[in-house]
Parts: structure tokens; sequence; C-alpha cells
């Protein structure tokens, strides 16, 4: 039993949600029409070699970021994967500096130095865009011990896929965590397949609740496919995180419609599985819940209209982004200039 | 030259010092690795720190390099100044994508936004009998990595006066402290002299050859130094102390004037810092050079457990002299 370290949860303060206590059903729909149509664009793009490098979408996986980050305040955290549009996007990350970022454009939001795996951005406090996978746990980690040393009530929620289970980091991370009882949402994006490897072939545990609840940490999973079951799920997680209860993990159930990457022909997969998934499109699903809320064609017609209108002054953004100049090329290497 | 017996302290004792005044000084700085608590530190340099600042800000942490040093890289850009101590640089071996692909390259990545304050310090080094897994010099692998400053204190007063300047460094700091030293007995050091963490340090000086040397090394190197004193050579002495960026302006003024040079480095010859020094000085200084620059390294072998075989595979005086002797020789 460790003693020095595993302190009593801090005096729980009044749960706090910055979500309203009832999804708003029109928002979220929103919120996912503009990450899958934005990545469609992507897809677009990179045809007409406007956008290069790794390319990975989130198609298929919208609800998930979407029903997650509509839980966060503006001083809470995000620490996302390479599959990060979408995070970002649902973290309110604005689409014109992301799409100059893809065009690696000195207007992006990284100034042309990450592309498409690496966003970050300081103003929303999304700490990125990780390519290694497992990469970002330890980070997540150490935000949220910053944020208990320095008596903040913030919540770090720190995406991975479930591939990043099978990495020493998350055994690490999620130790560390419950071990310090640390304000993380450990939200795993289960799409069944790490790159080409599917789940029952590279993990002898394939119920990843069970795996880190073996962590003493409270662990579930969720219907990734069904935004209103991630918004519900996560409602629960962050409330419990944000009141001092540690560290949650959290597992969305779901599936990327597209291959892995732009690169990816995805062999390893049957048709009619990605066609079984795709009946439960979570913007499908989502519509068909519209309809019986009783919302009218022309609304969501008029969501088209103006997601449209949105990623359309994205990509004009982009296209008139500048180009860095090379001379700037040694500039954020370290913070000051050293010659050496 | 120590004026009173009272003011001899030791490598361990200032470094350990030097956490205190800046934890201390500074409520965001805290220290966090394996068993830098309870137990006191793996070699005994943060013995006492946990009794005086508590198990938040003195953390011990699991068995879990990658884990905890990704850690303070995270608690560093949440605005904490994380001092995370590794055990040795051959565990930090498990930590090296969060340093490298972490630390190392946010602020470019990120397009200057996120800049990691974190210190990370281990041990270096050979020369205890512990073999291959404890006691290799692998602060070459952090010089190669643009985005991280790698510091090697020498002395006594860089032990004490590095870690402060290094925690004022908005981007992470490698610190690399020789075994070996940890028990070197020296004068407290003076703090009113200001101890920067930009230059190499002329420890000696010489007009006969010049030889480069840092962290354990450099007490060999002085051995060597006055042995060859002795038969009329002059060598000059510079400790690099900052391994990352390379002070090359104080490393080429002293070769211009010596015409010589030898390289002293505990890592490996391929690929190592030796390999770096010596081609710098062969890019900026090749018309000036009387003699090629010579080097002496550890052998190309793991380094192994019997006294007799580690001893034939590390840097020594003797090889030192034999180099020196070479190009001196050799230049006529």
């Amino acid at each position: 039993m460790n003693t020095a370290s595993r302190r009593p949860a801090p005096s729980a303060p009044v749960p706090v949600s910055t979500a309203a206590n009832r999804p708003d059903h029109l928002l979220l729909y929103r919120r996912m029409l503009l990450v899958r149509r934005f990545e469609e664009k992507c897809v677009e793009l990179y045809s007409a070699g406007k956008i290069r490098g790794f390319l990975h979408l989130y198609i298929g996986e919208e609800a998930v970021a979407v029903g997650v980050l509509d839980h966060l305040g503006p001083e809470d955290a995000v620490v996302a994967t390479y599959r990060d549009h979408g995070q970002a996007l649902a973290r309110g990350v604005p689409a014109g500096p992301i799409m100059a970022e893809m065009f690696g454009k000195a207007e992006g939001v990284c100034r042309g130095r990450g592309g498409s795996m690496h966003l970050f951005h300081a103003p929303t406090r999304f700490y990125g865009g990780n390519g290694i996978v497992g990469g970002g746990l330890p980070l997540a980690v150490g935000l949220a011990l910053a944020d208990r040393m320095q008596g903040r009530d913030r919540v770090t929620v720190c995406f991975f896929g479930e591939g990043a289970m099978a990495e020493g980091e998350f055994h690490e991370s999620i130790n560390l965590a419950a071990l310090w009882h640390l304000p993380v949402l450990f939200l795993c994006e289960n799409n069944l397949y790490a790159m080409g490897t599917a789940l029952d072939r590279s993990e002898s545990e394939t119920n990843l609740a069970v795996k880190a609840a073996s962590y003493e940490v409270p662990a579930w999973s969720c219907d990734g496919m069904d935004v209103l079951a991630v918004w519900e799920a996560a409602h629960r997680a962050v409330e419990l995180v944000r009141s001092g209860g540690g560290p949650v993990f959290l597992e969305a159930k779901t599936f990327r419609f597209r291959a892995h990457s732009m690169y990816d022909p995805d062999r390893y997969r049957t048709k009619e599985e990605i066609e079984h998934w795709r009946e439960r499109d979570p913007l499908l699903l989502m519509r068909e819940r519209l309809a019986s809320d009783g919302v009218a064609d022309e609304v969501l017609s008029g969501f088209e209209d103006d997601v449209a209108a949105e990623i359309d002054a994205a990509v004009a953004f982009g296209d008139a982004g500048t180009d860095e100049p090379v001379e700037s090329l040694l500039t954020f290497v370290t913070s000051t200039e050293v010659t050496s | 030259m120590s004026t009173a017996v009272e003011t001899e302290t030791t490598y361990r004792e200032v470094i350990r010092e030097a956490m205190r005044e800046a934890m201390r000084r500074d409520d965001r700085v805290f220290l966090m690795g394996e068993d830098v608590g309870r137990y006191g530190g793996g070699f005994g340099v943060s013995l006492g720190l946990l009794e005086e600042f508590g198990d938040e800000r003195v953390r011990d942490a699991p068995l879990s390099e990658s884990g905890f040093v990704g850690a303070g890289i995270g608690a560093a850009l949440g605005g904490m100044r994380p001092i995370v101590e590794v055990m040795t640089v051959n565990f930090v071996m498990l930590a090296m994508d969060q340093i490298v692909n972490t630390a190392a390259a946010l602020l470019h990545m990120s397009g200057g936004q996120f800049a990691v304050p974190v210190v990370i310090r281990m041990t270096t080094g050979g020369g205890r009998q512990l073999a291959a897994q404890h006691s290799h010099s692998l602060e070459n692998w952090f010089a190669h990595v643009p985005g991280l400053r790698v510091l090697a204190p020498a002395t006594i007063a860089d032990a004490r006066g590095m870690l402060w300047p290094a925690l004022q460094d908005p981007d992470p700091v490698i610190i690399v402290e020789h075994g070996s030293l940890y028990n070197a007995k020296g004068p407290t050091p003076d703090l009113s002299v200001p101890v920067d963490i930009d230059r190499a340090a002329v420890r000696r000086t010489g007009d006969d050859i010049t030889v480069v040397t840092y962290g354990g090394s450099l007490g060999l190197v002085t051995d060597a130094a006055d042995r060859l004193a002795a038969e009329g050579i002059d060598v000059e002495v510079i400790d690099l102390r900052v391994l990352r960026p390379l002070d090359d302006a104080t490393l080429m003024e002293s070769v211009r004037r010596t015409h010589r040079a030898v390289v002293v480095d505990e890592g490996w010859r391929t690929g190592g810092l030796s390999a770096e020094v010596s081609a710098r000085i062969a890019e900026q200084c090749f018309y000036d050079l009387d003699a090629p620059v010579g080097r002496v390294c550890a052998a190309e072998v793991p380094i192994p457990y019997a006294q007799h075989l580690e001893k034939a595979a590390l840097p020594d005086a003797d090889r030192v002299v034999a180099a020196v002797h070479e190009a001196v020789g050799g230049g006529g």
C-alpha cells in the first residue's frame, strides 16, 4: 500500500459542468457535420496536392471528440493524437488556421511547422497532435499534476487509440495518474485497428475497460457512434474527474470509415465490416434522432449551407496564406536564438 | 584555494544545496524521480529534501522513466519548473521518446506556442565497476538534438551554480553528472560569482596544445597536464561545460593559438562528441593546425565489470599524455 503519495481526494468542490446538464442536439450535430465536411474537403485537397504528408481522417469517429469536448471549459486542456482534425475542431480551434497549417502556411496554427498530425493551439489549451502512439499520455499526466500542485480545478482530456494501450506509456501514465490522484480523463478511441492490426491480434485483454480498471481507475465503455451516448458517458466522467475523483478511463467504441491514412490501401478490413459500421454512421444516427425530435429538414439543410460556407472560408484563408520566409527556418528551435 | 577547513564540501552536497535553494526561491520548482524522496536519491543527492519540502515537492516516482519524464514535461507546460532526476543515463534510454520527440520538438512543432522549461538530471559515466548497463556516457545522444541544452558540470562550482540558470531557461535542459564526481571534495563555491550555461571554460592556460574535455574526464586531463608540464609541455585545458550548444569561440581561439588539439571524451569515439569537436576544429582551424586532432575515448565495447578490463576501456591520464606526445612530436 502506497502511503506517502496517495492522498485522499481534495475536499470536493461543487461539481461544475461547463456544458448544460442536457445535450444540445442541434449543436452536437452541427459540430459533427463540420468535422465530416471539413475532412471530406481535406481528401479533395490532398488529391489536388495542396495537402501533403500524412493525412489521418476522423471520418466515422466524429461523435467521440464532439461528445466529449462539449464538457470542457476554456481552462481545461486537451492532449490529442495524430488523427487530430476532429479533436481540434471540436475543441474550437478555428478551421481557417487548421487548413492553413495543412497548406504549410505562416497563418497556420503552428506556422506550417506541424502539419496535419501536429495541430497545437495555445488559446484553447490544445496540446496537440502527437505523432507517437502513446506519447501524449505522460504529457497529460504532467499537465494534470501541474494543475493539482497549483490548486487549479481543471480537467485534462487525453485522447489515444486502442493501439496505445499496448504501449508502456499507457500503463506508466495511468498508474501515475491513479497513484497521484490526478484529474485526467483517459479517453480511448477504440476503432478496432491499430493501423492494420486488429485489437484481438495485438492485445491479450480486449476488454479495454477491464484492462484500465486494474489500475484502480473507474473505467467504462460507451457507444462511440452515438454522440448522445458519448455525451452522457463523458458527462459523468468529466464530472467525476473535476470533482476530485482522480483519473477516469472512458472507452468509446468507434470505427474509422476511411483507411488509416491516405497511403493505406486498407487490405486488412472487409467491405462487409466497413459497411456494417457505416450503417451506424454517427451523423446518420443523429439525423434520425433530430427527425424524431421534430427538427425540420430545412434546419438540417441550413446547417449544410452554413458548414459549407465555413469550410469555403477556411480554404480561402489557407489559400490566402503566405509562406514562412526560409530565413525563419531555425526560429522556434529554442526560445532564444542559439548560434552554435 | 580553500581558506578554511569548514568550507570544504562535496559535489553531491552542492547539487543538493542548489536544489534546496531553487525550491526555496521558487514555489514552482519540484523534484521528481526514482527514489528521490524516502531513499534520498539513488546516489544520495536528494537526502533530506523530502523532510524539508514534503512529498508533493519531492516526489518519489515509480519505475516508469518514460512516464515520469513525460509527466515532468507536461508539468513544465502546465506552469511548473520540474527537476526530473533519472538514476543513470542508461535508464534515460527508456525516456528518449519523451525527451526527443516531445520536449525537444514541441516548441518548434507548435510554431513557438509551447516552450518546455524542464530540467532533467542524471548520472553518467563509468569507473565504478557497474558494467554495461550503468556505466556508459551517452550524453552525446542529447547533444545531437536541436532544442535541448546539455550541461556537464565538472567542478563543484558548476554543480552548485548551473541548476538555477538551467531552471530559468525556457527550454529543456539536460544535466549530466559523472558518477565518480559525487564524492569529490572542494571548497564551498563563492555564490557571488555568476555561473553561466553558455560558455566553455579554460581550466588551465597553456601555449603548446589544447586538450578539450568535459565532465568526469577533467580530473584525469588535469593530472596529465601536470605530468606534461614537468616535461616542459604547456597544456591548455578546456572544459566544454555546455555540450549543446557548443562554444566554438572559446575552442577555436585556443586552438588558433596552440595549433594542436586533443579531445578527451569518455563516450565512444564513433559518432561521439569527440567526433563533433574534432570536425569543428577541422572546419574552422584547419590551416592553424600543426598536427592532426587527437582523440582519447572509451574503447568501443560495452563497459565490462572486471576492474582491469573496465580500466582498460576508459580514458586515463597515461593515454592523454601519449596522445599529447603524438600531437606535439608529430607536428615537429
